[in-house]
C-alpha cells in the first residue's frame, strides 16, 4: 500500500491567507496519533480564491480541499486520513468526482506550472522525480551542441514572457555570437506590475525549473556567471531559491565541471532588487546589478554585445526560463504545438480583480479572454456587469467589454493599445471608474520614472496632475485633448520601455471610455460612483434609523437630526469625504 | 568650506548614540567587491532598521565609497530609509487589484486610527505606516503587511482592529 500523501500549499498567498497554522496543525496532529502518512509543503496550486488549499493523495484518487481552517484541518485529519472518508463539503477538485470549481482547470495547460503545487519547492529530489535536472543531462551527456540547443528553442517559438515578446531563441544567439571570456545570463526576477504574482508562484513553487533553464541558457551561450534579480518584496521567493541554488550545487549542477563535464563551469546567485520599478528595464536592472541608481542606458550597445560590467549578457525573463527545461526535453515541437501562428506555446496569467476564481492559470496561446474571464475565472464577483480588463500593468491598457473576443496573444493584444506583459489580468465592473484607474497607473509610473528623460520625468507628472483634477471635479474643455498631446511626446522622447509605455493606460482609456472622461469633465458626473469629489451624499429615509452615527462623524457638521429621527444632509456643507457612508450600519447613505 | 562640513560630522559621529561596530563584518565582506554598494546599504539597514546618517561617513572612509554616489542610491530605491522607523512597518499593499478593491479606504482607516499620515511613524514609535505598490497576493484584495504577516480581504474595521490588537499587546 502507498502511504498517503497530504500536500499544504504554502506559497505566499497560502500563508497570507492561514495555510502555516492548517501547516502545523496537521503536523502536530500527526505527531500526536503517530499516523503514518506523508505530510508535505507545496508551492502554489493556482486556485488562490480557495485558499488555504489541502490536497489528499491517497490510494483512491487525489482529493483537493479549499478554504482549509484549523478546525477543517481536525476534520478532515479525523475523518478522511484516519477513517478514508473524504469530507465532501469542503471539496474543490477531485479526480473522483465533479465540482462546481472544476470549469477553472477547464483548458488549462501547464508547462511552467508544471511542477507548482505538486512538489516541495525545497526539496530538489522531488524536482529530479518529476523530470527535473534531466534535460541539462541529456544536452551534456548527448553533446548536443550549443547552436542545436538554441535552434530547438528557436524552433520552439518561445517568446520572452515578461513583456516584450521578443524571441528567446534569437536573444540566445546574439549573446552566443559575441565572443568574451566572460558572459553573464541574468533572471529578471523584478516582477513589479502591481496586479502580477506569475514569477512569485513559479519561483516559490518550483525555482529548480528557473534554476535548470538558466543552466540551460548559460550552456548555450557560453556564459559562466549567471544572476538571479528578485525584488525584496517577495522574501519567500528568494529564500526558496538559495535554498534551491545550494541544493543545486551540492548536486553538482552549479559550480565547476558541471556533472563532469571539464570546463562547464556556471555560479549563480540571487541578487535583491531594492525597490525601484525601473529596474525591470534590463539595462536598469543591470545598473542596479553594479550598484548603481537603477538607470535605464542607452542602445546600442545591446546587453547582448556590452551589458553587465561591460561584458556580453543575456536576460529573461522567470517564467520564460521555467519553460525551457520541458522544451529541451520534449523537443520544440511539445511547445510550439500550442498557441497561434505567431505568439507558441502557453501563458501563465494572474487573474485579479472583481472577479469570482482569482489565481493563476496557465492557458495555451489563442485562448479569448472571455473565456479566461468568464469560463476560467468564473465570471464576475456579485454578478455585476463586466466592464474593462487591465493587461500589462503600468505599461498596458484597459480593454473594454466589446473587446473581450481578443485572443491571447502578443499581436492580438498590441492592436488592442494593451499590451501582453508579463501576464497580470486585472479585471474590472461598472463600480470601477476609468479615469481613476488611468490615474492610478499615472500615480504609479510618475513615482517610479527614474528621471532621466525630461518627458517621462515632467511629462508624467502634468498628466498626472490633469488627471487628478479630473476625477476631482476640477477637469477643464480641452483636458482630453492635452492628455493626448502629453502622451504622445513622452512615448516619443523617452529611453526605455516605462517612459515609452507610460502613457498606454491613459491612451487606451480614452480610446474606448471616452464618455467617462467626457461626463467627469462637463457633467461633473462620475458614471461608476466611485470618484468621492463628483458623488452627493443622501439620506435614504426608509432605511435610517437615527442612530445619529453619521452626524457625529461628520467632520464639517453638514448632517442634521436628532436620535431617532430620520437625517439629513445639507449639501452646502457636505464636503464629499465619504464618512457617513462608510461608518452607516444600515446602508442608509445612497451615493448618486 | 566643505571640508569643514565633513570634519562637522564628524565629531557629530563621536557624539552619536549609534553604535557603529555593528557595521564593521559587513564592511569587512563587501570592502573592494564590485557592486557592494547596494548590499552594503541594505546590510546596514538591516541592522538600523534605517541608514543612520553617521554609517554613510564610516563606509566611505572605509570602502572608499563616494558619499554623493551612496547618497544617489539611497534616495533612488524605496527600500531604504534616512528616518529611524516603528517597531512595526505597516504596509498596506495599493497594487492594481487592491486598489480596484478600494485599497485606499484601508489606508484611511488606518492614518485614522493611528493619527499619523502615509510615511510617517507614531511617536511611540511603535508603528510606521508605507504604501507599497504590490505585495503580490493579488486573489486575496485587499491585503496588508505587518512584519512578516500578510492580512488578506481586509476592510477597514478590520485593518482597524488589527493594528488595535497589537497595540494592546504592547502595552501589557
Amino acid at each position: 500500500m502507498k502511504k498517503t500523501k497530504v500536500l499544504v500549499g504554502l506559497a505566499s498567498c497560502g500563508i497570507a491567507a492561514g495555510a502555516n497554522k492548517v501547516y502545523n496543525k496537521l503536523k502536530a496532529l500527526q505527531e500526536a496519533d503517530k499516523l503514518d502518512i506523508e505530510l508535505k509543503i507545496t508551492g502554489c496550486i493556482g486556485m488562490c480564491y480557495r485558499e488555504p488549499l489541502v490536497e489528499v493523495i491517497d490510494e483512491t484518487g487525489s482529493y483537493l480541499y479549499g478554504e482549509i481552517n484549523e478546525e477543517k484541518a481536525v476534520e478532515i485529519f479525523d475523518k478522511h486520513l484516519k477513517q478514508s472518508e473524504p469530507v465532501k463539503d469542503y471539496i474543490v477538485k477531485s479526480d473522483l468526482f465533479e465540482s462546481k470549481d472544476d470549469s477553472f482547470w477547464d483548458g488549462q495547460v501547464k508547462i511552467a506550472l508544471r511542477n507548482c503545487g505538486l512538489i516541495d519547492p525545497e526539496n530538489i529530489g522531488e524536482y529530479e522525480e518529476h523530470d527535473g535536472y534531466i534535460a541539462i543531462k541529456k544536452i551534456l551527456e548527448g553533446k548536443i551542441s550549443q547552436e542545436q540547443v538554441i535552434k530547438t528553442v528557436l524552433d520552439s517559438g518561445i517568446r520572452g514572457r515578461g513583456g516584450g515578446g521578443f524571441p528567446t531563441g534569437m536573444k540566445w544567439r546574439f549573446a552566443y555570437n559575441n565572443k568574451a571570456d566572460t558572459k553573464y545570463i541574468i533572471c529578471n526576477a523584478d516582477e513589479g506590475d502591481p496586479g502580477a504574482f506569475m514569477d512569485r508562484s513559479l519561483l516559490e513553487g518550483d525555482p529548480h525549473a528557473v534554476i535548470e533553464g538558466l543552466i540551460i541558457g548559460s550552456y548555450a551561450i557560453g556564459a559562466s556567471e549567471g544572476v538571479i534579480y528578485c525584488r525584496a518584496e517577495y522574501p519567500l521567493a528568494i529564500k526558496r531559491l538559495n535554498i534551491a541554488i545550494d541544493q543545486a550545487r551540492e548536486k553538482g549542477y552549479l559550480g565547476k565541471d558541471i556533472l563532469g563535464v571539464k570546463g562547464f563551469n556556471f555560479n549563480l546567485y540571487v541578487k535583491e532588487g531594492a525597490g525601484a520599478f525601473v529596474c525591470g528595464e534590463e539595462t536598469a536592472l543591470m545598473a542596479s546589478i553594479e550598484g548603481e541608481r537603477g538607470m535605464p542606458r542607452k542602445r546600442p550597445p545591446f546587453p547582448a554585445e556590452a551589458g553587465l560590467w561591460g561584458k556580453p549578457s543575456n536576460i529573461n525573463n522567470v517564467e520564460t526560463f521555467a519553460n525551457i527545461p520541458y522544451i529541451l526535453l520534449n523537443g520544440a515541437e511539445s511547445f510550439s504545438k500550442y498557441g497561434t501562428e505567431k505568439s507558441k506555446g502557453t501563458k501563465v496569467f494572474a487573474l485579479t480583480g472583481k472577479i469570482n476564481h482569482g489565481g493563476s492559470v496557465e492557458v495555451p496561446m489563442g485562448v479569448s479572454i472571455r473565456d479566461i474571464i468568464f469560463k476560467l475565472g468564473g465570471g464576475i464577483t456579485d454578478g455585476k456587469k463586466f466592464k474593462a480588463v487591465q493587461l500589462g500593468g503600468p505599461s498596458g491598457g484597459c480593454i473594454p467589454e466589446y473587446l473581450a473576443d481578443t485572443i491571447v496573444d502578443y499581436d492580438s493584444v498590441n492592436a488592442t493599445g494593451a499590451i501582453m506583459g508579463s501576464g497580470g489580468m486585472v479585471v474590472m465592473d461598472e463600480t470601477t471608474c476609468m479615469v481613476d484607474i488611468a490615474r492610478f497607473f499615472l500615480d504609479f509610473t510618475c513615482k517610479e520614472s527614474c528621471g532621466k528623460c525630461t518627458f517621462c520625468r515632467v511629462g508624467t507628472k502634468r498628466m498626472l496632475e490633469i488627471l487628478t483634477r479630473i476625477t476631482e471635479g476640477e477637469g477643464k474643455e480641452g483636458d482630453i485633448e492635452k492628455l493626448e498631446e502629453l502622451a504622445y511626446q513622452i512615448k516619443d522622447n523617452s529611453l526605455c520601455g516605462l517612459g515609452q509605455t507610460a502613457p498606454n493606460p491613459v491612451l487606451t482609456t480614452i480610446k474606448y471610455f471616452r464618455h467617462e472622461y467626457e461626463a467627469h469633465i462637463k457633467d461633473k458626473k462620475c458614471p461608476a460612483l466611485n470618484c468621492k469629489k463628483l458623488l452627493t451624499y443622501t439620506v435614504n429615509p426608509d432605511t435610517c434609523t437615527g442612530c445619529t452615527v453619521c452626524a457625529k462623524n461628520c467632520p464639517t457638521n453638514a448632517i442634521d437630526g436628532a436620535r431617532k429621527e430620520i437625517h439629513f444632509i445639507r449639501q452646502d456643507a457636505c464636503i464629499q469625504c465619504g464618512m457617513c457612508f462608510s461608518k452607516c450600519k444600515f446602508d442608509a447613505i445612497v451615493l448618486s | 568650506m566643505r571640508v569643514k562640513r565633513i570634519l562637522q560630522e564628524k565629531e557629530a559621529v563621536i557624539q552619536s548614540s549609534v553604535d557603529l561596530t555593528l557595521i564593521d563584518p559587513l564592511i569587512e565582506k563587501y570592502k573592494n567587491k564590485k557592486g557592494n554598494l547596494i548590499p552594503i546599504l541594505q546590510g546596514t539597514q538591516d541592522i538600523y532598521g534605517y541608514l543612520p546618517k553617521e554609517t554613510f561617513i564610516k563606509i566611505s572612509e572605509q570602502t572608499g565609497l563616494k558619499l554623493s554616489e551612496m547618497y544617489g542610491v539611497a534616495t533612488f530605491y524605496t527600500q531604504f530609509r534616512l528616518n529611524p522607523v516603528g517597531k512595526y512597518i505597516v504596509k498596506v499593499c495599493h497594487g492594481t487589484a487592491c486598489h480596484v478593491q478600494n485599497a485606499t479606504a484601508i489606508s484611511e482607516a488606518v492614518e485614522d486610527a493611528l493619527g499619523i499620515k502615509d510615511g510617517e511613524t507614531t511617536e511611540d514609535r511603535l508603528f510606521t505606516l508605507e504604501s507599497v505598490a504590490c505585495l503580490g497576493c493579488c486573489s486575496l484584495a485587499p491585503v496588508m503587511m505587518i512584519g512578516d504577516e500578510t492580512y488578506a480581504k481586509l476592510t477597514g474595521n478590520k485593518a482597524v482592529k488589527i493594528v488595535k490588537e497589537i497595540k494592546i499587546k504592547e502595552s501589557n
